[in-house]
């Protein structure tokens, strides 16, 4: 996408949805659009069906836990304090567009945000994963199970605060003569340390 | 009066037909499918978790185990992603390298795909056939980047390295004799591309004879036509990209209408299908052969007639060569800061979708500007394509069934992630 289509696209982004539009960023090609959680639905509804949109497609729709991102600044669209993130990928096929539309949870204990299930019906597995990962919950959604995970799994593995290992493991128990689960016997460790770098870090050399 | 109840079977995971770990729960009325309930995350690694502890470079060969039979181009929109947020150019050649190889993964797919569909649908010999096309393309892998199948060969600014001049040949064994070995060694003579070569001239035969085999084969057409029909304002809404969109008539290919790399000087066809059922997918993925075959031919041609360089030259993003690196101080301490911390790449967030054999493969990044991703979300397009498998066989028969999971393509290293 060029960037007056992008610019067409973002003026009438805020023309049609005003006072729903909370924050349009614009990085690279790409359009960021971040909306309150209680608009989800309508702002959704908009932008599939108004003609200037017509994002017909649900290309991906993933969770974000931004416990430890750090500093809040760079963080696209990310009110202060809030955790958890639900990050939509729309694609329209008829206008050759595409937009990404990100709502934050208000509760970081528990978060919620309404399913889009009846908007985009592809939504459906992606909210099962993102419950099933993050423990979102999405109001509307008729069969919110868990999806990758295994069956009888306890957390959600992909929080910030979960650990790399888990915290359980599998194995025969040959006195059982069953399968069994423990407490995991490995420590977790750190290959390489997660370093971020001040600017311009080496340029001198 | 007897009671009638629907019947409940459970399909998988452990059936040649379910294409790897699908369980599918069906629910029966007599042999007429009433419900179907996937149940996946049987392959479930948690790749997307892996990424965030590992650095960017090292992620690059989870991304070839997502969907293990096109192993290049998953790698492709992860390196595009992080090339996206670091702003760096890729050198001609290297899109040229990248591309042709993206076609050849094509093909790999299809190959697998055409195998695997119609031996369910009960063509075994369309399986065999497959298999021996698939060993001449694993052999340019392995040229290339040294492994058959993950070859982690694409980089963050380029691809590893450059085409190798010779072939592997076939060495004589006690079953294969001197002279049979020279045979079989006939078209391994010269470099690489002239292999590929030798194959895109022998390959449109080879895509005849598996429609000499299937295409007006009545057996075949009893199993697929009117099977698993979708329309094209469902298919949007379903969220399919690729085949399985292009299948229902909608004209959509990211490399036409959003072309990455080198797509747009290249010469192709998108082919469309018109009902929107298994056989009209089925012809749409046998038509791709040939455009892949196309693309690849002129992607032989360029880089034939233009040598360079094949990555980038910030060593910040990619090794320096080995010479200097052993002769210049400061290319040692690159070459040791990538390898051990890895690369930075800048704050921010980037999707980058690519047309994957199965459809839209996205990567979706984001970083805080350390040496390792954030968030890193795969958007599989199987994902999205399996969540509709229930609304698709729904008042079909269970062999049906069969016959929508071939169509699908469904692999689940990408599925479960």
């Amino acid at each position: 996408m060029n960037s007056t289509h992008l610019e067409n696209l973002g003026n009438a982004l805020k023309e049609a949805l005003a006072g729903r539009l909370v924050s349009l960023h614009h990085f690279f090609d790409e359009l960021t659009l971040v909306v309150r959680a209680k608009d989800i639905n309508a702002v959704c509804e908009v932008l599939r069906d108004h003609e200037n949109f017509r994002f017909d497609t649900l290309i991906d729709l993933c969770g974000v836990d931004y416990l430890t991102y750090g500093d809040e600044k760079t963080a696209i669209g990310q009110p202060e304090g809030r955790r958890y993130a639900i990050v939509y990928h729309l694609l329209s096929v008829s206008l050759n567009q595409r937009l990404r539309v990100k709502v934050f949870a208000e509760d970081n204990e528990f978060p919620i945000i309404n399913s889009v299930v009846d908007i985009w019906p592809a939504a459906d597995w992606f909210e099962r994963e993102a419950f099933d990962l993050y423990g979102i919950v999405f109001p509307g959604h008729t069969d919110l199970r868990r999806l990758l995970t295994d069956y009888g799994f306890v957390g959600n593995p992909f929080r910030k605060d979960f650990p790399l290992s888990g915290y359980v493991e599998m194995r025969y128990d040959e006195d059982q003569k069953r399968v069994i689960y423990q407490p995991v016997t490995i420590e977790p460790r750190e290959i390489t340390p997660h370093v971020i770098r001040e600017e311009n870090y080496g340029d001198s050399h | 009066m007897a009671e009638i109840r629907n019947y409940t079977m459970n399909f998988g995971p452990q059936h040649p037909a379910a294409h790897g770990v699908l369980r599918l729960v069906l629910e029966l009325d007599g042999e007429v499918v009433k419900r179907a309930d996937p149940h996946i995350g049987l392959l479930h690694r948690a790749t997307e978790k892996l990424a965030e502890n590992k650095t960017f470079l090292q992620s690059v060969p989870y991304m070839d185990r997502l969907d293990y039979v096109s192993m290049m181009v998953n790698e492709h929109a992860y390196v595009m992603a992080i090339e996206k947020l670091l702003q760096i150019e890729v050198p001609i050649r290297a899109q040229y390298i990248r591309v042709m190889f993206d076609e050849i993964t094509r093909i790999l797919n299809h190959l697998l795909w055409i195998g695997a569909h119609a031996l369910d649908v009960g063509a075994m010999t369309m399986f065999l056939y497959a298999f021996r096309e698939r060993e001449d393309l694993m052999d340019c892998y392995e040229a290339v980047s040294g492994a058959r199948m993950h070859a982690a060969y694409y980089r963050p600014g380029g691809v590893y390295r450059d085409l190798p001049d010779t072939m592997p040949q076939y060495q004589s064994s006690k079953i294969h004799s001197e002279k049979q070995t020279q045979i079989r060694n006939i078209n391994r003579e010269g470099s690489l591309l002239d292999f590929i070569e030798d194959f895109t001239e022998r390959f449109p035969t080879y895509v005849d004879e598996y429609e000499t085999l299937l295409t007006d084969n009545r057996i075949w057409k009893q199993r697929l036509v009117d099977v698993g029909v979708v329309s094209p304002e469902r298919a949007k809404a379903l969220g399919f990209t690729g085949p399985m969109l292009r299948g229902s008539g909608v004209e959509w290919d990211l490399r036409k209408k959003q072309p990455y790399e080198v797509y747009d000087k290249l010469d192709f066809d998108i082919p469309v299908g018109v009902n929107g059922d298994c056989y009209d997918r089925y012809l749409v993925r046998m038509e791709e052969f040939r455009q892949s075959n196309r693309i690849i031919k002129q992607c032989v041609d360029w880089l034939r007639q233009n040598p360079g360089p094949v990555i980038t030259d910030n060593h910040k993003v990619a090794p320096p060569s080995r010479l200097s690196m052993k002769q210049n101080m400061e290319e040692m301490i690159h070459h040791f800061k990538l390898f051990s911390e890895g690369m930075h790449v800048p704050p921010g967030e980037a999707y980058v979708g690519v047309e994957h054999p199965k459809g839209e493969f996205g990567i979706y990044l984001i970083s805080n500007g350390a040496n390792k991703p954030y968030r890193l979300k795969i958007r599989a397009p199987g994902f999205a394509h399996l969540a509709a498998l229930d609304e698709m066989s729904r008042g079909h028969m269970i062999a049906d069934v069969v016959a929508i999971i071939g169509t699908q393509d469904i692999v689940f290293g990408e599925i479960d992630r």
